[in-house]
């Protein structure tokens, strides 16, 4: 298992060179850093001295090793909006978003497995049906169609809850469970699935042969191997969460890191685009490296391969 | 624990060493196009200490039959829809869910046919032994280890401490296997079925297992029924066999008699289909023709469609039950003394009727 978790750390470490290399790549590509600061009056020796000041007249390889190495002590650089070092922004906002998607996943992790369970075990009922109706509608429809109309339902209508902003647990549900549906949605019917084909196996007939309580065989020994297939989709459902996040905290304006990407993104500040990328995939990264670990710690034919 | 089973039935013995008495079972599975009529009203009786060997072509019953003794019918599908199965004195057939989880495996319980897949992949095979006997037992955790440990050498586990915390895919086939055999044996239940046990296992494997299921029963008078399509195997284990065709048994006895003298035309044809030693080439004998559907049955006899035998009275009516001798019993016209048709000769094999 140690071997395991280093080994995929490395892989992971590898993972996060090639993605700088193509988040540095990707800015160069996208035109002059420089051309969206500067107006057309702007002197040449100003831009010049702009160049050797950002070291954009060195040769490309040191200019990245010159990135690297203040991605690597935390200096994501000055955003041109805010005129605040990126790394400040980004410690502002990451919090609100983090406590959004955990949310989220909180709801996806509640809702999804047990309904998933309970509608494979009793399955062709009035209860697997209303579920299949319930996901289907959550794979369907776009995650800013269903935050509009939430909004509009709960908020707008009902006014049970509030319309947008930052605050309590009230805050929270909408945008929480707008975020969260698409994967509540996916997660179920993978979880319904899997369930169902574990229902029909060797070993399940073996615990029922034991004499084992029906409850222990779903929980203890269907669960765990219906669980393997949807934790295989784990790094899709957080990249549906960080997409998601730039739609739901602008809809529900949720201060997070979605909501500031699409503003720098609007008034072109390329420093602080390029950094929030490189967040977004180390963070898929990092949780790629937990859900394999989770992964090898639930089915132990990974473990010892 | 003996008991007394009073039987009507002429197909069952009355002992007072029976400890599982079938009686007029049926099973049916409700399909949206068509009720499959997999168990269809079958009699048999099992005494302690003895092998009942259960045979017939794939697809006649034979595993539903099992699962029926566990009540363990596929739900919602199947369900049991008539009959008695007498366990240790009492219809289990009459007891609540709750109650059968204590009569499945502690008074009886089944080696499933697949040994590769009958062990959860994700708990070491020590967790699965414990579960067995932490339900029975409820004992602390240390003597529960010593059970397990004890479960897994009676099956011939080679150091079996280090084998607990095991995963069944670090295991060989004939070790799952035994570790299958370990687990359904370990609330020493009275009876125990075995489903076509060694099809998945190679040769040698086969004959170590089943001298292992014959030990295990000479050292604790367990009761078992053998599932089996091959006669050959039937002749090694079982003291005696029931033929099972589309659902029904249709002949039964001691196994001396039924290879001496098999009295229904589809027992002599299976026999005839066992590879004798003395005959190594040539070609085996089969049966023409396809056993019947079960969601669409013959009025008559089952077999008469492939039987040579076979005469209008067969097509018309299922033929009653004749008792040769000592508990030997066959469902054939045939064997009425009126019979018209052509006589049986024994060991003739039946050409079969095609089309
Ligand atoms: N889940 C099911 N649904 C419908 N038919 C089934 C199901 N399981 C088994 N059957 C039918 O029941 C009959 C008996 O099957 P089985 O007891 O498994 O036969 P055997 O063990 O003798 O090969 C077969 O004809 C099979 O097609
Ligand atoms: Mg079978």
């Amino acid at each position: 298992m140690q071997r395991f978790i280093i080994l995929r750390l490395l892989q992971g470490l590898l993972a996060v060179f090639v993605i700088s290399l193509i988040v540095f790549a990707l800015s160069r590509v996208a035109g002059d850093p420089l051309a969206a600061i500067l107006d057309d009056e702007s002197g040449k020796e100003q831009i010049e001295l702009l160049r050797k000041q950002w070291g954009l007249d060195q040769p490309l390889h040191i200019q990245y090793l010159t990135y690297m190495r203040r991605l690597l002590t935390g200096d994501l650089g000055t955003s041109f909006k805010w005129d605040r070092p990126v790394a400040e922004l980004i410690a502002e906002k990451l919090p609100a978003t983090i406590q959004l998607s955990a949310f989220a996943l909180i709801i996806t992790g509640v809702i999804a497995f047990p309904i998933g369970v309970l509608s494979a075990v009793k399955k062709d009922s009035w209860f697997d049906t209303g579920g299949k109706m319930f996901a289907i509608l959550g794979q369907s429809a776009p995650t800013f169609a269903v935050g509009l109309i939430l909004m509009w339902i709960f908020a707008v209508q009902l006014g049970w809850l509030p319309t947008s902003g930052k605050g309590g647990l009230r805050y929270m549900l909408l945008p929480g469970f707008a975020l969260g549906y698409y994967n509540v949605a996916a997660i179920m019917r993978l979880t319904r699935s899997s369930m169902l084909d574990v229902l029909d196996t060797e070993y399940v007939k073996l615990a029922r042969i034991k004499g084992i309580p029906e409850w222990r065989i779903v929980w203890k020994h269907c669960f765990r191997n219906a669980l393997i297939v949807p934790l295989t989709y784990f790094s899709l459902i957080l990249a549906v969460l960080i997409t998601g996040s730039v739609v739901i905290e602008t809809i529900f304006a949720w201060p997070g890191i979605g909501q500031l990407v699409i503003q720098a993104i609007v008034s072109k500040d390329h420093i602080t685009v390029q950094a929030i990328v490189m967040l977004f995939a180390l963070l898929y990264i990092g949780i790629n490296i937990v859900t394999d670990i989770v992964y090898a710690y639930v089915d132990p034919r990974i473990r010892y391969s | 624990m003996t008991t007394t089973v009073q039987q009507t039935d002429s197909a069952v013995e009355t002992n007072d060493e029976v400890i599982l008495a079938v009686n007029d079972l049926r099973t049916y599975i409700f399909t949206r196009a068509a009720t499959v009529k997999a168990v269809d009203g079958i009699s048999f009786s099992l005494r302690k200490g003895e092998t009942l060997g259960i045979v017939g072509e794939s697809g006649c019953g034979k595993t539903m039959t099992a699962l029926s003794l566990l009540r363990l019918v596929p739900r919602p599908a199947g369900r049991i829809v008539t009959g008695e199965i007498v366990l240790n004195g009492e219809d289990i057939l009459q007891k609540s869910e709750d109650e059968m989880r204590d009569v499945r495996g502690r008074q009886i319980s089944m080696i499933l046919q697949d040994p590769q897949t009958s062990l959860n992949p994700v708990f070491t095979i020590g967790n699965q032994l414990r579960e067995a006997l932490g339900i029975a037992h409820k004992e602390n955790k240390r003597s529960m280890l010593g059970r397990a440990v004890d479960a897994l050498r009676s099956v011939n586990v080679a150091a079996p401490e280090r084998r607990l915390d095991d995963y069944p895919h670090q295991m060989s086939g004939g070790m799952k296997q035994r570790v299958v055999g370990a687990i359904a044996m370990s609330c020493e239940p009275g009876v125990i079925i075995a489903d076509e046990p060694t099809t998945a296992l190679d040769v040698t494997i086969q004959l170590q297992y089943l001298r292992l299921l014959k030990e295990i029963q000479a050292n604790t008078g367990l009761g078992i029924i053998f599932i089996t399509h091959d006669f050959g195997v039937v002749a090694r284990m079982c003291d005696r066999v029931a033929v099972m065709y589309a659902g029904r048994i249709i002949e039964q006895g001691e196994v001396r008699d039924i290879f001496n003298a098999p009295a229904h035309p589809y027992t002599q044809a299976l026999i005839n289909s066992v590879p004798k030693l003395e005959q190594r080439v040539g070609r085996l004998y089969q049966i023409d023709g396809q056993p019947p559907l079960l969601s669409n049955l013959p009025e008559g006899c089952r077999f008469a469609p492939r039987c040579a035998y076979a005469s209008d009275q067969c097509l018309e009516s299922y033929p009653q039950s004749y008792h040769m001798k000592d508990g030997h019993y066959a469902d054939c016209w045939a064997l009425d003394p009126a019979w018209q048709g052509t006589p049986i000769a024994e060991f003739i094999a039946p050409t079969g009727r095609t089309g």
